[in-house]
């Protein structure tokens, strides 16, 4: 009987032990990007978004332009 | 609108916007993850769309005190380049909420106080469509931009507010404190607002100086 409850007890305490193991490794650390910015991969997003918004005011500076030579036809 | 300081203002800004949107520490939020840097440019285009209607609305009570055309194309431009970051927001909102609310659409109180919104400014290009008369088409769509601007703020601002909403700021989530806005994001939020408002403004006064050319073009 009392082999029983020291089993059981030891049982008990590994369960816990174990939950309490998982809940520290979920609540550590949240999902980041963390690969991305430890292999430098982020800048390449960095650089891609950069040439996009690079490529947008470039237009748009050919036509201000345009139309600044449109106004002054006039 | 031809000066160019405030276009390399806006270049700078934006361009903060993209390096520090990326670069710059966020918190670390479950269901979020690193989709919170969207704070920096989905709401910046809802903040855009607001500010160019509410320039529309000011176009549309000049031209109705002026009789003048050239305020209605300001007004047209206005609502046109509002009506494009509009649909931006509303993409780039949906394509957030498909991997962070479970769905694209969820029938929240904001989503559906914007789409209805959308929607009464679709409606202000096909009035305009259909009337073909200048000053009776300026006359009569000033009068309905004043009351398309006018639906914003309960739309937008006041019901979402006092529902449910799955949105941070309505619905008894605390607004942006979710985001914990901490000092970081408000570094990039900041000028990420006035960049990608300069840029709508832009894009709008372009259109207008077309506009612009094209009218005087007519009057000869």
């Amino acid at each position: 009987m009392l082999k029983k409850i020291s089993e059981m007890s030891k049982q008990i305490l590994l369960t816990i032990y174990l939950l309490l193991i998982t809940v520290t490794f979920s609540s550590a650390q949240t999902e980041m990007a963390d690969v991305m910015r430890s292999n430098g991969k982020i800048y390449v997003v960095v650089t891609v978004l950069a040439t996009i918004f690079a490529g947008i005011f470039a237009y748009l500076v050919y036509l201000d332009r345009k139309i600044r030579k449109l106004e002054k036809e006039k | 609108m031809r000066s160019w300081w405030w276009k390399i203002l806006c270049f700078i800004l934006v361009g903060f916007t993209v390096l520090g949107g990326f670069l710059m520490p966020v918190p670390r939020l479950d269901i979020l993850n690193e989709t919170i840097r969207n704070l920096y440019f989905h709401v910046p285009m809802w903040f855009t769309m607001i500010l160019l209607f509410a320039g529309a609305f000011y176009y549309s009570i000049k031209y109705l005190r002026t009789g003048n055309l050239k305020d209605d194309v300001y007004a047209l431009q206005f609502t046109n380049t509002g009506i494009f970051f509009s649909i931006i927001g509303m993409l780039t909102g949906m394509e957030w909420a498909q991997y962070t609310w479970g769905a694209a659409w969820s029938n929240d109180p904001k989503e559906l106080g914007t789409a209805l919104s959308m929607l009464i400014y679709f409606a202000y290009i096909i009035l305009r469509g259909g009337l073909k008369d200048d000053e009776k088409r300026a006359k009569i769509s000033a009068v309905y931009n004043i009351f398309a601007f006018a639906m914003l703020i309960p739309l937008i601002f006041v019901l979402p507010r006092m529902v449910d909403s799955l949105h941070p700021g309505n619905g008894g989530n605390p607004a942006f404190k979710q985001y914990d806005l901490d000092k970081y994001m408000r570094i990039v939020f900041y000028p990420a607002v006035a960049g990608w408002f300069l840029l709508g403004l832009w894009i709008a006064t372009l259109k207008i100086r077309l506009g612009l050319v094209r009218y005087r073009k007519e009057m000869e």
